[in-house]
């Protein structure tokens, strides 16, 4: 049995531009102990998703369907008792802006040893030493003076730490990360994901990393999802995703991907944003920006399927993409091709595509703005 | 450290406030038509003019404005009010007897406010645009829309005419008996209703910003109960601002005062003022205006050190 099971989950919102569909149909599982990535542009509904696994989606936001099995019990259908014991205490989340998600009047210290005190029941000191053992766990120097400590008077990455010591404190089984290094500058980065890491081996904890950073999937997870607009388009183990991606906006991420010693003059991008989720396109979702796009493109919606086969994705599929291609539905087929350079060790995505391609690049780029969440 | 240093720097930016509150205070009364000789002298004809001057004299108003004020101001700093010119009594005296009953009319008004308020204004928040909140909006809107002498005798109509549960008269008690607290009720509803309106207002508005900041979500996600999110994490963030207006409303319960004071027949410094003003009692209008002066000042001080204890943010050095 998984640690944590999302089975066909959908999440709407509610606004007065519309129902934003910001996740749609949604399946998957991490095991016990397993690094697990979730990868997409803002509005993917990678965020959604995190929220809606803890259940902390709010007005206007509303979980259609689905059930979220943490070890094996459906938390969408638990009492609120019963979700409140598994917050934090079992699942815990890391935000993205730590020195938005302290809270400025309480110290950090306080704010962590609260946790402790609800979930363990244990007494103002013993919260103390436990607290003071994390913050020292986490990497912060003199941890004991720092207990004491208002948020303010934390740097960045002093934050960042504070607030996994927190999600730490009560030994969960799944760590939520919801974008934990974007605010926090590139050394401190590699830093806090180390710390991440190690921490969760050290705590045989689950981690669920959610970014739009590929470099940052490679380094961490085991497996990865990507999204795109509220649905996942590609699932694999880490190695095969970048050696051998299925799915052209897959393709698109990682080649936007800089590199050292990079000799194009610009940097490749997706062209386009990510479809208003009010309004979404026909057929496939990202048909729009997708320069392999065909006139079948638009009228079918691609399922997950296994790439090899084109049956459709069970629970046994290491690797499926969502993409026409695959049930032989493209006449063309997709024109990329992935080198792999023996000297760094690292995919390179070749787009070969012809004057088809580019064609495709300029027509029908969707409006950008809206309210979105991702 | 810093705290200390602070206080004492605000203590003695009184000093310059209260300067220039007596200065202007000074200047419209003298500028206004009339002295109070003048009409001792319209009720006794048969006082002769050498009689007038010498009253004049012996009471300080003769002499230039600045005359005037610099031995007024002279008399004040070494502890000396003047007199009451109708009665011969110290104004100081006047002061003592009718400061309790105005601080434990504005202290009653105050304390009806923010018990009425915080929790109303919390509960709007939490019930953002549901029913709750729409009737607080209506209810808090007419607090503030009614005139205060109005609600008085409406409550004196209500509790002592249709109920006889109160007197119309003046409370028949000391000051510092318990049984005040019965006398103070019409009064302090009245004193404090207007004040409870707009920090009800000001409570909701900085509470449903406070709900939709992170830390909520995280404090959420920690698998606190809501109940402790509000009170602990989310009310300690939203008096920030309520504090401000509180402090602001200082003021408009002191001038509230004055009117309620008329209205109950109430023996404070408020209706002092207003019987002071008819008979140009200047020594009287000046301590009275100085003392209200001086608490504003004061309420606002303590506001401030308020600030640095509910935000850590916020240090003064």
């Amino acid at each position: 049995m998984s640690l944590l099971e999302v089975n066909d989950l959908t999440v709407k919102f509610y606004t007065e531009e519309g129902v934003v569909n910001a996740v749609d149909n949604l399946s998957f599982s991490i095991d016990r102990g397993e690094k697990f990535g979730v990868v997409g542009e803002s509005g993917a509904g990678k965020s959604v998703t995190a929220l809606s696994v803890m259940r902390l989606i709010e007005s206007p936001g509303h979980i259609e369907s689905g059930e979220v099995l943490f070890n094996g019990e459906n938390l969408l259908e638990m009492s609120d008792e019963e979700i409140r014991s598994i917050r934090g205490n079992e699942i815990a989340m890391v935000f993205q802006d730590a020195q938005t998600a302290l809270n400025p009047v309480y110290t950090v210290g306080e704010q962590i040893s609260e946790t402790i005190r609800h979930h363990l029941g244990y007494d103002e000191t013993e919260a103390k030493e436990r607290s003071i053992q994390l913050l020292d766990t986490v990497g912060i120097p003199d941890a004991e003076s720092r207990f004491s400590d208002y948020p303010h008077e934390f740097s960045g990455g002093m934050q960042q730490r504070a607030i996994i010591a927190m999600a730490l404190s009560c030994d969960p089984d799944l760590l939520i990360c919801d974008e934990p290094t974007t605010a926090l500058d590139v050394t401190i980065e590699t830093k806090i994901l180390q710390e991440i890491e190690t921490l969760a081996d050290e705590f045989d904890t689950a981690i669920q990393l959610i970014t739009h950073d590929l470099g940052v999937v490679a380094d961490v997870c085991d497996r990865v999802m990507v999204m795109y607009a509220g649905k996942p388009v590609e699932k694999a183990p880490v190695e095969e995703l970048y050696y051998d991606p299925k799915h052209p906006y897959t393709v698109g991420l990682m080649s936007s991907i800089p590199r050292i010693g990079d000799e194009r003059e610009r940097l490749q991008t997706i062209p386009g944003t990510m479809p208003d989720l009010v309004d979404l396109p026909s057929g496939c979702s990202f048909h729009p920006r997708c320069p392999y796009a065909e006139e079948s493109c638009t009228r079918s919606e691609p399922a997950l399927v296994d790439p090899e086969t084109g049956a459709v994705a069970t629970d046994d599929d290491e690797h499926v993409a969502a993409c026409l291609e695959y049930t032989g539905e493209l006449t063309d087929g997709l024109g990329y091709e992935v080198t792999v350079r023996d000297s760094s060790d690292d995919a390179e995505v070749e787009t070969v595509a012809g004057a088809k391609a580019s064609s495709a690049v300029d027509t029908d780029v969707p409006d950008a703005g809206g309210d979105r969440r991702d | 450290m810093s705290l200390r240093r602070f206080i004492l720097k605000r203590l003695l930016l009184t000093v310059p406030i209260l300067f220039g509150v007596s200065v202007i205070t000074f200047a419209l009364v003298h500028l206004t038509p009339g002295d109070p000789i003048s009409q001792m002298v319209a009720e006794n004809p048969n006082v002769s003019q050498a009689e007038e001057a010498q009253l004049r004299a012996q009471y300080g108003l003769d002499g230039t404005l600045w005359e005037q004020y610099a031995t007024w101001i002279g008399n004040v700093l070494s502890g000396d009010f003047g007199d009451v010119y109708g009665s011969s009594q110290s104004v100081a005296g006047v002061l003592i007897s009718r400061l309790p009953e105005t601080i434990a009319l504005g202290l009653f008004g105050w304390v009806f406010a923010l018990v009425i308020a915080i929790p109303t204004g919390v509960y709007a928040a939490i019930n953002k645009d549901k029913f709750g909140d729409t009737a607080s909006r209506i209810i808090a809107l007419s607090g503030i829309s009614i005139p205060n002498f109005w609600l008085g005798l409406m409550l004196i109509l209500v509790g002592a005419l249709w109920l006889g549960w109160w007197d119309v008269g003046a409370p028949r008690t000391a000051v510092y008996h318990p049984e005040m607290l019965w006398f103070l009720i019409l009064p302090g509803i009245t004193v404090g209703t207007a004040a409870a309106a707009s920090i009800m207002r000001v409570m909701r508005t900085s509470m449903a910003e406070e709900l939709n900041k992170e830390y909520v979500v995280a404090a959420r996600a920690k698998g606190l109960p809501e109940r402790k999110i509000i009170l602990k994490h989310v009310l300690r963030n939203s008096m920030i601002s309520v504090v401000t207006l509180a402090a602001m409303l200082t003021a408009s319960i002191v001038a509230g005062s004055v009117v309620v004071e008329t209205v109950f027949n109430w023996p404070g410094l408020g209706r002092e003022l207003v019987q002071a003003i008819h008979g140009h009692e200047i020594n009287l209008i000046m301590a009275i205006t100085l003392f209200t002066g001086f608490f504003i000042v004061l309420a606002n001080l303590l506001a401030d050190i308020l600030y640095a204890v509910l935000d850590p943010r916020i240090r003064y050095d």
